[in-house]
Protein backbone atom coordinates (compact mmCIF):
# COMPACT_ATOMS: atom_id res chain seq x y z
CA UNK A 1 0.00 0.00 0.00
CA UNK A 2 1.18 3.45 -0.92
CA UNK A 3 1.77 5.85 1.93
CA UNK A 4 0.99 8.98 1.50
CA UNK A 5 1.12 10.11 5.54
CA UNK A 6 4.56 9.90 5.31
CA UNK A 7 5.45 12.21 2.30
CA UNK A 8 5.11 14.40 5.08
CA UNK A 9 6.27 13.16 8.07
CA UNK A 10 7.53 15.23 10.74
CA UNK A 11 9.97 14.68 13.36
CA UNK A 12 7.16 14.60 16.21
CA UNK A 13 6.52 11.37 17.43
CA UNK A 14 3.39 12.67 18.67
CA UNK A 15 2.09 13.60 15.40
CA UNK A 16 2.70 10.15 14.10
CA UNK A 17 1.23 8.43 16.27
CA UNK A 18 -2.16 10.66 16.15
CA UNK A 19 -1.63 9.44 12.70
CA UNK A 20 -1.86 6.13 13.13
CA UNK A 21 -4.37 6.21 15.63
CA UNK A 22 -6.68 7.12 12.91
CA UNK A 23 -8.94 4.84 10.15
CA UNK A 24 -6.45 4.46 7.29
CA UNK A 25 -8.78 5.38 4.66
CA UNK A 26 -7.71 6.83 1.37
CA UNK A 27 -8.65 10.35 1.93
CA UNK A 28 -7.82 10.29 5.61
CA UNK A 29 -4.62 11.49 5.31
CA UNK A 30 -6.12 15.10 3.18
CA UNK A 31 -7.32 16.09 6.82
CA UNK A 32 -4.27 15.24 8.74
CA UNK A 33 -2.13 18.04 10.19
CA UNK A 34 0.61 17.30 8.09
CA UNK A 35 -1.50 18.21 5.31
CA UNK A 36 -4.13 20.72 6.65
CA UNK A 37 -1.65 22.86 8.52
CA UNK A 38 0.58 23.97 5.65
CA UNK A 39 -2.18 24.10 3.67
CA UNK A 40 -3.86 26.81 5.61
CA UNK A 41 -0.39 28.70 5.91
CA UNK A 42 -0.56 28.33 2.08
CA UNK A 43 -3.73 30.07 1.46
CA UNK A 44 -3.50 32.89 4.13
CA UNK A 45 0.00 33.61 2.21
CA UNK A 46 -2.21 34.06 -1.14
CA UNK A 47 -5.01 35.60 1.01
CA UNK A 48 -2.59 38.57 2.23
CA UNK A 49 -0.60 39.00 -1.41
CA UNK A 50 -3.56 39.38 -3.05
CA UNK A 51 -5.84 41.83 -0.71
CA UNK A 52 -2.11 43.26 -0.56
CA UNK A 53 -1.65 44.18 -4.23
CA UNK A 54 -5.23 45.22 -4.60
CA UNK A 55 -5.01 47.65 -1.96
CA UNK A 56 -1.77 49.07 -2.80
CA UNK A 57 -2.09 49.31 -6.23
CA UNK A 58 1.26 47.81 -7.41
CA UNK A 59 1.39 47.67 -11.07
CA UNK A 60 1.39 43.87 -12.05
CA UNK A 61 4.66 44.24 -13.68
CA UNK A 62 5.98 44.79 -10.29
CA UNK A 63 4.12 41.99 -8.55
CA UNK A 64 1.64 40.17 -10.28
CA UNK A 65 -1.57 39.22 -7.78
CA UNK A 66 -2.25 35.37 -7.16
CA UNK A 67 -5.28 35.64 -9.32
CA UNK A 68 -3.87 37.03 -12.46
CA UNK A 69 -1.02 34.86 -12.39
CA UNK A 70 -4.20 31.71 -12.28
CA UNK A 71 -5.67 33.87 -15.05
CA UNK A 72 -2.53 33.72 -17.10
CA UNK A 73 -1.49 30.55 -16.69
CA UNK A 74 -5.26 29.24 -17.92
CA UNK A 75 -5.20 31.41 -21.25
CA UNK A 76 -1.54 30.66 -21.83
CA UNK A 77 -1.97 26.71 -20.84
CA UNK A 78 -1.07 26.01 -24.91
CA UNK A 79 1.77 27.17 -24.44
CA UNK A 80 3.20 26.14 -21.22
CA UNK A 81 2.23 22.57 -20.64
CA UNK A 82 4.66 22.38 -23.95
CA UNK A 83 7.40 24.07 -22.53
CA UNK A 84 6.43 21.50 -19.19
CA UNK A 85 6.43 18.73 -21.18
CA UNK A 86 10.26 19.22 -22.79
CA UNK A 87 11.24 20.63 -19.15
CA UNK A 88 10.19 16.77 -18.09
CA UNK A 89 11.97 15.22 -20.88
CA UNK A 90 15.13 16.59 -20.49
CA UNK A 91 14.89 16.08 -16.52
CA UNK A 92 13.51 12.17 -17.01
CA UNK A 93 15.67 11.65 -19.53
CA UNK A 94 18.94 12.81 -17.58
CA UNK A 95 17.97 11.37 -13.93
CA UNK A 96 17.50 8.17 -16.11
CA UNK A 97 20.81 8.00 -17.52
CA UNK A 98 22.22 9.48 -13.92
CA UNK A 99 20.61 6.16 -11.87
CA UNK A 100 22.17 4.11 -14.60
CA UNK A 101 25.55 5.37 -14.53
CA UNK A 102 25.47 6.45 -10.59
CA UNK A 103 24.50 2.74 -9.93
CA UNK A 104 27.56 1.25 -12.13
CA UNK A 105 30.21 3.30 -11.21
CA UNK A 106 29.44 3.05 -7.44
CA UNK A 107 28.91 -1.27 -8.31
CA UNK A 108 32.69 -0.67 -10.05
CA UNK A 109 34.10 1.53 -7.29
CA UNK A 110 33.27 -1.17 -4.89
CA UNK A 111 34.38 -4.13 -6.79
CA UNK A 112 38.16 -2.17 -6.49
CA UNK A 113 39.18 -0.24 -4.05
CA UNK A 114 42.25 1.06 -6.60
CA UNK A 115 39.54 1.86 -9.08
CA UNK A 116 37.71 3.98 -6.44
CA UNK A 117 40.82 5.55 -5.19
CA UNK A 118 41.50 7.03 -8.46
CA UNK A 119 38.64 7.81 -10.01
CA UNK A 120 36.09 9.21 -7.36
CA UNK A 121 38.38 12.60 -6.87
CA UNK A 122 37.50 13.04 -10.37
CA UNK A 123 33.41 12.64 -9.76
CA UNK A 124 33.86 15.42 -7.05
CA UNK A 125 35.43 17.39 -9.58
CA UNK A 126 33.14 17.12 -11.58
CA UNK A 127 30.07 17.83 -8.91
CA UNK A 128 32.01 20.88 -7.16
CA UNK A 129 32.24 22.63 -11.11
CA UNK A 130 29.76 25.16 -11.13
CA UNK A 131 27.30 23.71 -13.85
CA UNK A 132 26.53 27.49 -14.91
CA UNK A 133 30.02 27.94 -15.62
CA UNK A 134 30.85 24.70 -17.91
CA UNK A 135 27.36 24.95 -19.87
CA UNK A 136 27.96 27.14 -22.59
CA UNK A 137 31.02 25.19 -23.09
CA UNK A 138 29.04 21.54 -23.35
CA UNK A 139 26.76 23.49 -25.70
CA UNK A 140 29.18 24.44 -27.76
CA UNK A 141 30.79 20.93 -28.17
CA UNK A 142 27.34 19.30 -28.46
CA UNK A 143 26.93 21.46 -31.65
CA UNK A 144 30.21 20.42 -33.08
CA UNK A 145 28.93 16.57 -32.74
CA UNK A 146 25.10 16.72 -33.15
CA UNK A 147 23.23 18.65 -36.08
CA UNK A 148 20.66 20.15 -36.20
CA UNK A 149 17.60 20.88 -33.90
CA UNK A 150 18.57 17.91 -31.52
CA UNK A 151 22.09 19.41 -30.49
CA UNK A 152 20.34 21.51 -27.30
CA UNK A 153 18.45 18.59 -25.95
CA UNK A 154 21.43 16.76 -25.76
CA UNK A 155 23.59 19.62 -24.46
CA UNK A 156 20.43 20.09 -21.44
CA UNK A 157 20.20 16.42 -20.86
CA UNK A 158 24.50 16.42 -20.18
CA UNK A 159 23.62 19.70 -17.81
CA UNK A 160 21.45 18.20 -15.99
CA UNK A 161 22.68 14.84 -15.60
CA UNK A 162 25.84 15.73 -14.42
CA UNK A 163 24.09 17.77 -11.61
CA UNK A 164 22.07 14.83 -10.70
CA UNK A 165 24.44 11.91 -10.86
CA UNK A 166 26.95 12.73 -8.21
CA UNK A 167 24.68 11.74 -5.41
CA UNK A 168 23.34 8.80 -6.40
CA UNK A 169 27.53 7.77 -6.97
CA UNK A 170 28.28 8.64 -3.55
CA UNK A 171 25.48 7.79 -1.99
CA UNK A 172 25.40 4.33 -3.55
CA UNK A 173 29.06 3.64 -2.65
CA UNK A 174 28.32 4.52 0.61
CA UNK A 175 25.76 2.20 1.10
CA UNK A 176 27.52 -0.69 -0.62
CA UNK A 177 30.58 -0.19 1.55
CA UNK A 178 28.26 -0.50 4.92
CA UNK A 179 27.09 -4.16 4.65
CA UNK A 180 26.54 -5.69 8.41
CA UNK A 181 29.89 -7.64 8.60
CA UNK A 182 28.67 -10.52 10.25
CA UNK A 183 26.41 -10.94 7.63
CA UNK A 184 29.56 -10.26 5.13
CA UNK A 185 31.06 -13.19 6.83
CA UNK A 186 28.69 -15.72 6.90
CA UNK A 187 28.38 -15.28 3.12
CA UNK A 188 32.38 -15.85 2.70
CA UNK A 189 31.01 -18.93 5.01
CA UNK A 190 29.07 -20.68 2.98
CA UNK A 191 31.53 -19.94 -0.30
CA UNK A 192 29.28 -17.14 -2.27
CA UNK A 193 30.54 -16.14 -5.12
CA UNK A 194 31.28 -12.16 -6.03
CA UNK A 195 28.56 -11.88 -7.77
CA UNK A 196 25.88 -13.73 -5.58
CA UNK A 197 27.12 -11.21 -2.60
CA UNK A 198 26.75 -8.38 -4.71
CA UNK A 199 22.77 -9.16 -6.13
CA UNK A 200 22.27 -10.52 -2.48
CA UNK A 201 23.78 -8.76 -0.04
CA UNK A 202 25.22 -5.59 -0.84
CA UNK A 203 22.61 -4.21 -3.64
CA UNK A 204 19.77 -4.83 -0.69
CA UNK A 205 21.86 -3.27 1.73
CA UNK A 206 22.87 0.05 -0.50
CA UNK A 207 18.82 -0.19 -1.44
CA UNK A 208 17.98 3.13 1.51
CA UNK A 209 21.04 4.91 0.53
CA UNK A 210 20.67 4.77 -2.96
CA UNK A 211 17.04 5.89 -2.91
CA UNK A 212 17.99 8.92 -0.52
CA UNK A 213 20.29 9.45 -3.32
CA UNK A 214 17.28 9.05 -5.66
CA UNK A 215 15.10 11.78 -4.00
CA UNK A 216 18.22 14.25 -3.72
CA UNK A 217 19.41 13.65 -7.97
CA UNK A 218 15.71 14.02 -8.92
CA UNK A 219 15.06 17.51 -7.86
CA UNK A 220 18.92 18.65 -9.08
CA UNK A 221 17.93 17.39 -12.49
CA UNK A 222 15.38 19.21 -12.89
CA UNK A 223 17.43 22.52 -11.68
CA UNK A 224 19.77 21.03 -13.98
CA UNK A 225 18.01 20.73 -16.84
CA UNK A 226 16.66 24.98 -16.13
CA UNK A 227 20.31 26.11 -15.81
CA UNK A 228 21.47 24.09 -18.73
CA UNK A 229 17.98 25.87 -20.68
CA UNK A 230 18.96 29.73 -19.37
CA UNK A 231 22.56 29.26 -20.97
CA UNK A 232 21.49 27.89 -23.92
CA UNK A 233 18.61 30.72 -23.87
CA UNK A 234 17.52 30.84 -27.80
CA UNK A 235 17.45 28.52 -30.79
CA UNK A 236 15.60 25.60 -31.11
CA UNK A 237 11.83 24.92 -31.85
CA UNK A 238 11.34 22.87 -28.35
CA UNK A 239 11.63 25.26 -25.69
CA UNK A 240 11.33 24.66 -22.00
CA UNK A 241 9.72 26.34 -19.07
CA UNK A 242 13.26 28.32 -18.62
CA UNK A 243 12.64 29.87 -22.29
CA UNK A 244 9.57 30.95 -21.04
CA UNK A 245 10.74 32.19 -17.84
CA UNK A 246 13.60 34.29 -19.56
CA UNK A 247 11.26 35.66 -22.38
CA UNK A 248 8.67 36.87 -19.80
CA UNK A 249 11.05 38.66 -17.99
CA UNK A 250 12.50 39.94 -21.12
CA UNK A 251 8.96 41.37 -22.24
CA UNK A 252 7.63 42.30 -19.12
CA UNK A 253 5.23 39.85 -18.67
CA UNK A 254 5.44 39.11 -14.74
CA UNK A 255 2.22 37.22 -14.40
CA UNK A 256 3.45 34.52 -17.18
CA UNK A 257 6.96 34.58 -15.57
CA UNK A 258 5.35 33.60 -12.18
CA UNK A 259 3.43 31.10 -14.22
CA UNK A 260 6.42 28.86 -15.49
CA UNK A 261 8.15 29.41 -11.93
CA UNK A 262 4.73 28.02 -10.34
CA UNK A 263 4.65 25.05 -12.66
CA UNK A 264 8.89 24.84 -12.73
CA UNK A 265 8.48 24.26 -8.64
CA UNK A 266 5.27 22.01 -8.78
CA UNK A 267 7.11 20.00 -11.03
CA UNK A 268 10.11 19.62 -8.80
CA UNK A 269 7.52 18.77 -5.70
CA UNK A 270 5.61 16.63 -8.16
CA UNK A 271 9.50 14.45 -8.36
CA UNK A 272 10.33 14.54 -4.77
CA UNK A 273 6.75 13.32 -4.00
CA UNK A 274 6.42 10.57 -6.49
CA UNK A 275 10.33 9.34 -5.35
CA UNK A 276 9.30 9.37 -1.91
CA UNK A 277 6.97 7.23 -1.95
CA UNK A 278 8.39 4.85 -4.57
CA UNK A 279 11.35 4.97 -1.43
CA UNK A 280 8.91 4.18 0.89
CA UNK A 281 7.06 1.62 -0.89
CA UNK A 282 10.07 -0.31 -1.47
CA UNK A 283 11.42 0.24 1.95
CA UNK A 284 8.07 -0.44 4.02
CA UNK A 285 8.99 -4.02 5.05
CA UNK A 286 12.46 -3.51 6.69
CA UNK A 287 14.03 0.16 6.68
CA UNK A 288 13.56 2.15 9.61
CA UNK A 289 12.84 5.52 7.41
CA UNK A 290 9.90 3.97 5.82
CA UNK A 291 8.46 1.78 8.74
CA UNK A 292 5.27 3.51 10.71
CA UNK A 293 5.72 2.85 14.55
CA UNK A 294 3.18 3.65 17.66
CA UNK A 295 5.93 5.15 19.95
CA UNK B 1 32.65 -47.01 22.32
CA UNK B 2 35.92 -44.51 21.72
CA UNK B 3 34.31 -41.37 19.49
CA UNK B 4 36.07 -39.97 16.50
CA UNK B 5 37.17 -37.12 16.05
CA UNK B 6 35.82 -34.25 14.94
CA UNK B 7 38.81 -32.22 14.26
CA UNK B 8 42.04 -31.02 16.19
CA UNK B 9 43.86 -27.57 16.52
CA UNK B 10 47.09 -28.11 17.19
CA UNK B 11 49.82 -25.63 18.22
CA UNK B 12 47.80 -23.05 16.58
CA UNK B 13 49.29 -19.31 16.96
CA UNK B 14 47.19 -16.47 15.35
CA UNK B 15 48.62 -13.15 15.48
CA UNK B 16 47.46 -9.75 14.20
CA UNK B 17 48.90 -7.40 11.67
CA UNK B 18 49.44 -4.77 14.63
CA UNK B 19 51.26 -7.44 16.76
CA UNK B 20 48.82 -8.20 18.89
CA UNK B 21 48.98 -12.01 19.82
CA UNK B 22 45.22 -13.42 19.49
CA UNK B 23 46.41 -16.99 20.61
CA UNK B 24 49.82 -18.65 21.18
CA UNK B 25 50.20 -22.45 21.07
CA UNK B 26 46.66 -23.39 21.20
CA UNK B 27 45.65 -27.11 21.62
CA UNK B 28 42.39 -28.45 21.08
CA UNK B 29 41.27 -31.28 20.31
CA UNK B 30 37.41 -32.30 19.74
CA UNK B 31 35.15 -35.19 19.04
CA UNK B 32 32.40 -36.25 17.09
CA UNK B 33 29.16 -35.52 19.02
CA UNK B 34 30.78 -33.54 21.55
CA UNK B 35 29.19 -30.22 22.77
CA UNK B 36 32.36 -27.95 24.01
CA UNK B 37 31.82 -24.77 25.57
CA UNK B 38 35.14 -21.98 24.99
CA UNK B 39 35.06 -19.40 28.39
CA UNK B 40 37.26 -16.83 29.02
CA UNK B 41 37.96 -13.25 29.73
CA UNK B 42 37.30 -11.02 27.12
CA UNK B 43 39.84 -10.88 24.66
CA UNK B 44 41.14 -14.30 25.30
CA UNK B 45 40.30 -14.84 21.61
CA UNK B 46 37.30 -17.46 21.83
CA UNK B 47 35.84 -16.06 18.59
CA UNK B 48 39.36 -16.31 16.91
CA UNK B 49 39.37 -19.99 17.34
CA UNK B 50 35.74 -20.10 15.83
CA UNK B 51 36.56 -18.43 12.93
CA UNK B 52 39.81 -20.16 12.76
CA UNK B 53 37.40 -23.42 12.20
CA UNK B 54 35.52 -22.04 10.07
CA UNK B 55 38.14 -20.61 7.71
CA UNK B 56 36.86 -17.60 8.09
CA UNK B 57 40.75 -16.08 9.52
CA UNK B 58 43.55 -17.60 8.76
CA UNK B 59 46.13 -19.00 11.17
CA UNK B 60 49.55 -17.71 11.70
CA UNK B 61 50.88 -21.03 12.53
CA UNK B 62 49.55 -24.17 13.72
CA UNK B 63 47.09 -26.79 11.73
CA UNK B 64 43.91 -27.58 11.64
CA UNK B 65 43.09 -31.28 10.93
CA UNK B 66 39.55 -32.36 10.08
CA UNK B 67 38.41 -36.22 10.95
CA UNK B 68 35.59 -37.88 9.37
CA UNK B 69 33.49 -34.65 8.66
CA UNK B 70 34.79 -31.75 6.69
CA UNK B 71 34.55 -28.10 6.77
CA UNK B 72 32.20 -28.13 4.01
CA UNK B 73 29.58 -29.04 6.90
CA UNK B 74 29.40 -26.88 9.24
CA UNK B 75 27.76 -23.61 10.12
CA UNK B 76 28.36 -20.76 12.61
CA UNK B 77 25.53 -18.48 14.75
CA UNK B 78 26.65 -15.21 15.20
CA UNK B 79 26.32 -12.81 18.36
CA UNK B 80 23.82 -10.83 16.98
CA UNK B 81 21.41 -12.85 14.75
CA UNK B 82 22.78 -11.29 11.81
CA UNK B 83 19.50 -11.16 9.60
CA UNK B 84 19.35 -9.63 6.16
CA UNK B 85 16.37 -7.43 7.28
CA UNK B 86 14.85 -6.65 4.12
CA UNK B 87 13.97 -10.24 3.72
CA UNK B 88 11.29 -12.54 5.46
CA UNK B 89 12.07 -15.59 8.03
CA UNK B 90 12.08 -17.98 5.15
CA UNK B 91 14.37 -16.53 2.98
CA UNK B 92 16.85 -15.44 5.49
CA UNK B 93 16.54 -19.20 6.00
CA UNK B 94 17.15 -20.60 2.50
CA UNK B 95 20.06 -18.24 1.90
CA UNK B 96 22.49 -20.86 2.46
CA UNK B 97 20.85 -23.21 0.12
CA UNK B 98 20.09 -20.29 -2.61
CA UNK B 99 23.64 -19.82 -1.72
CA UNK B 100 24.44 -23.37 -2.75
CA UNK B 101 22.50 -23.17 -6.15
CA UNK B 102 19.82 -25.39 -4.99
CA UNK B 103 16.69 -24.61 -6.13
CA UNK B 104 13.67 -22.44 -4.31
CA UNK B 105 11.33 -25.96 -5.08
CA UNK B 106 14.09 -28.22 -3.92
CA UNK B 107 14.72 -26.24 -0.86
CA UNK B 108 10.93 -25.64 0.43
CA UNK B 109 11.09 -29.19 2.61
CA UNK B 110 14.46 -28.25 3.86
CA UNK B 111 13.41 -24.70 5.06
CA UNK B 112 9.91 -25.71 6.49
CA UNK B 113 11.72 -28.13 8.30
CA UNK B 114 13.92 -26.01 10.16
CA UNK B 115 11.48 -23.37 10.49
CA UNK B 116 10.12 -26.30 12.41
CA UNK B 117 12.87 -27.78 14.48
CA UNK B 118 13.15 -23.56 16.03
CA UNK B 119 9.59 -23.81 16.64
CA UNK B 120 8.97 -20.48 14.29
CA UNK B 121 6.09 -22.17 12.23
CA UNK B 122 3.49 -19.41 11.04
CA UNK B 123 6.19 -16.51 10.89
CA UNK B 124 7.36 -17.79 7.38
CA UNK B 125 6.18 -14.44 5.78
CA UNK B 126 7.51 -11.84 9.00
CA UNK B 127 9.83 -9.31 8.45
CA UNK B 128 13.14 -9.64 11.04
CA UNK B 129 12.23 -6.18 12.26
CA UNK B 130 8.63 -7.59 13.34
CA UNK B 131 10.48 -10.18 15.52
CA UNK B 132 11.92 -10.35 19.22
CA UNK B 133 15.61 -10.64 20.36
CA UNK B 134 15.03 -14.67 21.08
CA UNK B 135 12.52 -14.94 17.76
CA UNK B 136 15.64 -13.58 15.51
CA UNK B 137 18.08 -15.73 17.54
CA UNK B 138 15.79 -18.58 15.80
CA UNK B 139 15.79 -17.59 12.51
CA UNK B 140 19.68 -17.80 12.95
CA UNK B 141 19.92 -20.64 14.52
CA UNK B 142 17.25 -21.88 11.77
CA UNK B 143 19.52 -20.71 9.11
CA UNK B 144 22.38 -22.68 10.77
CA UNK B 145 20.31 -26.25 10.72
CA UNK B 146 18.78 -25.91 7.31
CA UNK B 147 22.61 -26.88 5.81
CA UNK B 148 22.27 -30.08 8.05
CA UNK B 149 25.43 -29.30 9.13
CA UNK B 150 27.55 -31.83 11.73
CA UNK B 151 29.55 -29.25 13.47
CA UNK B 152 27.79 -25.84 14.87
CA UNK B 153 30.12 -23.14 16.21
CA UNK B 154 28.10 -20.62 17.87
CA UNK B 155 29.80 -17.73 18.72
CA UNK B 156 27.60 -15.82 22.12
CA UNK B 157 24.49 -17.02 20.77
CA UNK B 158 22.46 -15.99 23.77
CA UNK B 159 24.60 -13.04 24.80
CA UNK B 160 22.21 -10.25 23.90
CA UNK B 161 19.09 -12.25 25.45
CA UNK B 162 17.30 -11.89 28.50
CA UNK B 163 17.36 -14.54 31.41
CA UNK B 164 14.29 -16.27 30.87
CA UNK B 165 14.89 -16.44 26.91
CA UNK B 166 18.17 -17.25 27.16
CA UNK B 167 17.57 -19.90 29.44
CA UNK B 168 14.62 -21.15 27.44
CA UNK B 169 16.54 -21.01 23.95
CA UNK B 170 19.54 -23.20 26.20
CA UNK B 171 17.27 -26.48 27.20
CA UNK B 172 15.89 -26.14 23.16
CA UNK B 173 19.20 -26.13 22.12
CA UNK B 174 20.06 -29.22 24.38
CA UNK B 175 16.92 -31.00 23.03
CA UNK B 176 17.96 -30.56 19.00
CA UNK B 177 21.58 -32.02 20.20
CA UNK B 178 20.55 -35.21 21.15
CA UNK B 179 18.40 -35.74 18.34
CA UNK B 180 20.82 -34.44 15.75
CA UNK B 181 23.57 -35.44 17.63
CA UNK B 182 26.08 -32.09 16.25
CA UNK B 183 29.39 -31.51 17.15
CA UNK B 184 28.87 -28.24 19.04
CA UNK B 185 31.85 -25.65 20.01
CA UNK B 186 29.63 -22.87 22.10
CA UNK B 187 31.34 -19.74 23.08
CA UNK B 188 30.13 -17.69 25.97
CA UNK B 189 31.42 -15.85 28.94
CA UNK B 190 28.55 -17.37 31.23
CA UNK B 191 29.59 -19.86 33.33
CA UNK B 192 26.20 -21.39 33.84
CA UNK B 193 25.10 -21.43 30.66
CA UNK B 194 28.56 -23.25 29.69
CA UNK B 195 28.16 -26.04 32.49
CA UNK B 196 24.37 -26.49 31.91
CA UNK B 197 24.98 -27.42 28.05
CA UNK B 198 28.37 -29.00 27.34
CA UNK B 199 29.88 -32.18 27.91
CA UNK B 200 33.12 -30.25 28.27
CA UNK B 201 34.01 -26.82 29.44
CA UNK B 202 37.56 -25.50 28.13
CA UNK B 203 38.45 -22.16 29.88
CA UNK B 204 40.94 -20.04 28.02
CA UNK B 205 42.88 -17.11 29.19
CA UNK B 206 43.69 -13.75 27.44
CA UNK B 207 47.48 -12.37 26.35
CA UNK B 208 48.08 -14.30 24.69
CA UNK B 209 44.99 -16.48 24.06
CA UNK B 210 45.56 -20.12 25.27
CA UNK B 211 43.47 -22.90 27.43
CA UNK B 212 44.44 -23.36 31.05
CA UNK B 213 42.07 -25.35 32.15
CA UNK B 214 39.85 -28.22 30.06
CA UNK B 215 37.31 -29.52 32.56
CA UNK B 216 34.54 -32.46 31.85
CA UNK B 217 31.49 -32.42 32.91
CA UNK B 218 29.79 -35.66 33.81
CA UNK B 219 26.46 -35.11 33.96
CA UNK B 220 23.96 -37.25 32.37
CA UNK B 221 21.63 -35.97 29.56
CA UNK B 222 18.73 -34.83 29.21
CA UNK B 223 19.00 -32.18 31.41
CA UNK B 224 15.86 -30.62 33.07
CA UNK B 225 15.74 -27.46 35.12
CA UNK B 226 16.15 -30.11 38.19
CA UNK B 227 19.67 -30.23 37.09
CA UNK B 228 20.47 -26.61 37.57
CA UNK B 229 19.70 -26.59 41.19
CA UNK B 230 21.70 -29.66 42.08
CA UNK B 231 25.04 -29.96 43.59
CA UNK B 232 26.40 -31.71 40.82
CA UNK B 233 25.53 -28.51 38.76
CA UNK B 234 26.94 -26.24 41.77
CA UNK B 235 30.19 -27.75 42.09
CA UNK B 236 31.02 -27.87 38.34
CA UNK B 237 29.93 -23.85 38.33
CA UNK B 238 32.47 -24.06 41.51
CA UNK B 239 35.09 -25.58 39.34
CA UNK B 240 34.86 -23.74 36.18
CA UNK B 241 34.68 -20.39 38.17
CA UNK B 242 38.03 -21.10 39.70
CA UNK B 243 39.72 -22.17 36.59
CA UNK B 244 38.23 -18.65 35.09
CA UNK B 245 39.79 -16.60 38.45
CA UNK B 246 43.13 -18.04 37.38
CA UNK B 247 42.61 -17.36 34.24
CA UNK B 248 42.06 -13.17 34.98
CA UNK B 249 44.88 -13.26 37.58
CA UNK B 250 47.25 -15.01 35.00
CA UNK B 251 46.00 -12.50 32.18
CA UNK B 252 46.87 -9.83 34.42
CA UNK B 253 50.46 -10.66 35.23
CA UNK B 254 51.06 -10.74 32.19
CA UNK B 255 49.57 -7.59 30.78
CA UNK B 256 49.52 -5.24 33.98
CA UNK B 257 50.26 -5.50 37.79
CA UNK B 258 47.18 -4.44 38.57
CA UNK B 259 44.60 -7.09 39.11
CA UNK B 260 41.48 -6.34 37.42
CA UNK B 261 40.04 -6.14 33.85
CA UNK B 262 39.14 -2.49 33.65
CA UNK B 263 42.98 -1.55 34.67
CA UNK B 264 44.58 -3.55 32.12
CA UNK B 265 42.38 -1.61 29.15
CA UNK B 266 43.44 1.34 30.42
CA UNK B 267 46.92 0.58 30.11
CA UNK B 268 45.90 -0.61 26.36
CA UNK B 269 44.50 2.90 26.09
CA UNK B 270 47.28 4.78 27.73
CA UNK B 271 49.74 2.92 25.22
CA UNK B 272 48.36 3.69 22.30
CA UNK B 273 47.79 7.67 23.84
Amino acid sequence: MLNFDSVFRRDSADAEAALLAKPRSPLAWLRSPEVVAPVCVGLLFLLVWELGVRLSGVPPYLLPAPSAVLQTMIEDWGELLPALWVTLQVTIVAFGVAVVSGLLIAILFTQSRWVERSFFPYAVILQTTPIVAIAPLIILWVRQIVPGDGSTFVAMVICAWIVAFFPILSNTTLGLNSTDHNLINLFQLYRANPWQTLLYLRLPSAMPYFLGGLRISGGLALIGAVVAEFVAGTGGTRTGLAYQILMSSFNLQIPRMFAALLMTTGLGVLIFVVLTLASDFLLRHWHESAVQREN
Amino acid sequence: MNPSPAFTLSNVSKVYSNGTTALHDLNLAVSEGQFVSLVGPSGCGKSTVLRIIAGLGKMSAGDLFWGGTSQRKLAYVFQEAALMPWATVQENVRLPLKLAGVSRRASEAAVREAIALVELKGFENAYPRELSGGMKMRVSIARALVTKPQVLLMDEPFGALDEMTRSKLNSDLLDLWSQKQWTVIFVTHNIYEAVYLSNRVVVMAARPGRVVADIPIDAPYPRDQEFRTSALYNAYCRDVAHALAGAVGTASEVSSPINSQASSTSTMFGSVA
